[in-house]
């Protein structure tokens, strides 16, 4: 399972790339692997308030469909488009092409509650 | 829990694994997308090895079979294969199956994996109590069957190749003779029993053998490149078709006319078990096949409702996203004389389109 060393995560296969007051939010390998193929994914509105913990976006594959958390609170900036058109991008490439959308932090006091890769390793074993 | 004589190479090719009727079966390998893409552009190999197999043989074999079952046999010849529905007393769906029929005295029916106890109880009890009271000929039949009903399920490995490249396949393996083996047709060869059928609506082959050469026959296809397709697929496929899977789509609770397959149903039969009973029922909802209109992946249990989404008239009884199509596709049980409905999924409701059987929707002809 690849598990990038300087992203954050979540307990819910959220990972989390934050660059100033900005963070980019995807799944992680392992949550990929859990769903298969993926066929549709619906990413939150832009300009959504979104709210920590809460169901924000949902990837449907063949097998099931699967509820995405909001790892932080803030509002949506970005969508990543190229997903939309190609959910297969978040299978093949998780922490890359396939991320899905990013949001302007609006509490980073909650960046704490983030988990490191070690942590997020020890919690998939 | 069963295994089949193919598992190691399976475990071997990182398949993920899944409990299927007692069977450790191969659900996909690379992904379900890319192996369901493989058998409609080239060719995929399938362990179908769990499936039934029983041999009906004797005098009475021919009239006993026809008395099972709702098709007709005298739509065949030997060395072909038919389709079927069997039904008890209420025309209720046993199971549906395959027919082959070597001679008058030698048949083989191929049953689904998860009836393989019940069908057999079924057939020996036919067997033993209820010979056909009107044979074909009109005459009154005055003995038992004399009939010896073989389950050689444990003892026969059975392999699908389809795909649109599998005839090239068969081709290299057993010689140019392939090409003249026409769909439902069967041959054997070498001790291998070949048939033009399959369960993906490409064209392809079921290769039946005895089980102690299962594995040496999955290695020597593989010898030809072919994608190995697990049941994730093997579902994605047949949805595509509008092909019933027994458990989902039909149970003992359907008429084959419910379950739209009244085309594997010959009335003209003089005689069948459940013949009277499906003259006597009229239904009101059939087995449909749904076209999502919007994104979104229809799944076993959702409430099919009309296009205002206030009557409830149906339910979805398979349900999965078409690869071929690229949109959600079902099956499911809908009142009659609905085109346009909506499906409700996850609170939401979505549009769909209703269709008597495939032919008449994008799937059969794209696919």
């Amino acid at each position: 399972m690849n598990i990038p060393a300087n992203l954050k995560y979540t307990k819910t296969h959220e990972w989390v790339k934050v660059t100033g007051n900005t963070a980019r939010i995807g799944i992680t390998d392992f949550a990929q692997h859990e769903l298969t193929d993926i066929v549709f994914a619906e990413l939150p509105k832009q300009n959504a308030e979104l709210v920590n913990g809460k169901s924000c976006t949902v990837l449907e594959s063949v097998k099931t469909a699967a509820d995405i958390y909001a790892p932080l609170s803030g509002i949506v900036t970005k969508l990543n488009e190229k997903v939309q058109e190609a959910p297969e991008l978040v299978n093949n490439d998780p922490y890359g092409e396939g991320w899905l959308f990013e949001l302007e932090l609006k509490d980073s006091e909650e960046l704490t509650n983030l988990l490191t890769a070690d942590e997020y390793k020890e919690i998939i074993k | 829990m069963k295994k089949t004589p193919i598992y190691e190479r399976h475990i071997k090719l990182s398949a993920r694994m899944v409990l299927f009727h007692g069977w450790l079966m191969p659900m996909q390998y690379k992904g379900i997308i890319a192996e369901h893409l493989a058998v409609r552009n080239n060719a995929g190999i399938f362990d179908v090895c769990h499936m039934g197999e029983f041999e009906i043989k004797g005098k009475d074999a021919y009239n006993f079979v026809q008395f099972l079952v709702t098709n007709n046999l005298d739509k065949i010849k030997p060395g072909m294969a038919l389709y079927t529905p069997m039904c008890n007393e209420n025309a209720g769906i046993i199971d549906d199956l395959i027919v082959y029929l070597f001679s008058k005295e030698h048949i083989m029916l191929v049953v689904n994996a998860s009836n393989i106890e019940k069908d057999l109880q079924w057939i020996k009890d036919k067997a033993r109590s209820n010979p056909p009271t009107l044979l074909p000929t009109g005459q009154r039949n005055r003995g038992t069957n004399k009939v010896k009903i073989d389950d050689i399920s444990s003892r026969t490995a059975l392999l699908a190749v389809q795909g649109p490249e599998s005839v090239l396949v068969m081709r290299k393996f057993i010689g140019s003779e392939i090409d003249s083996l026409k769909r439902f047709h069967f041959i054997k060869k070498n001790s291998i029993l070949i048939s033009r059928t399959g369960y993906t609506g490409s064209d392809g082959f079921e290769l039946f053998i005895d089980i102690e050469r299962g594995l040496w026959l999955w290695d020597e296809l593989m010898k030809f490149d072919l994608f190995p397709v697990g049941l994730g697929a093997r579902d994605t496929l047949r949805l595509e078709k509008g092909y019933i899977l027994y458990g989902n789509d039909a149970d003992e609770s359907r008429t084959p006319i419910e379950a739209g397959i009244s085309w594997a149903v010959d009335f003209g039969k003089p005689d069948f078990i459940g013949k009277n009973a499906m003259l006597n029922k009229k239904p009101k909802r059939k087995l449909m096949f749904i076209e999502l209109k919007e994104k979104g992946i229809p799944r076993q249990g959702c409430k099919i409702k009309d296009s205002f989404g206030k009557k409830e008239i149906g339910e979805v009884t398979s349900g999965t996203f078409s690869p071929s199509l690229q949109k959600g596709i079902a099956l499911g049980y809908v009142d009659i004389g609905y085109e346009d409905v909506t499906i409700e999924i996850r609170g939401q409701l979505l549009k769909g389109r209703v269709y008597e059987h495939t032919s008449k929707s994008k799937v059969y002809k794209n696919t």
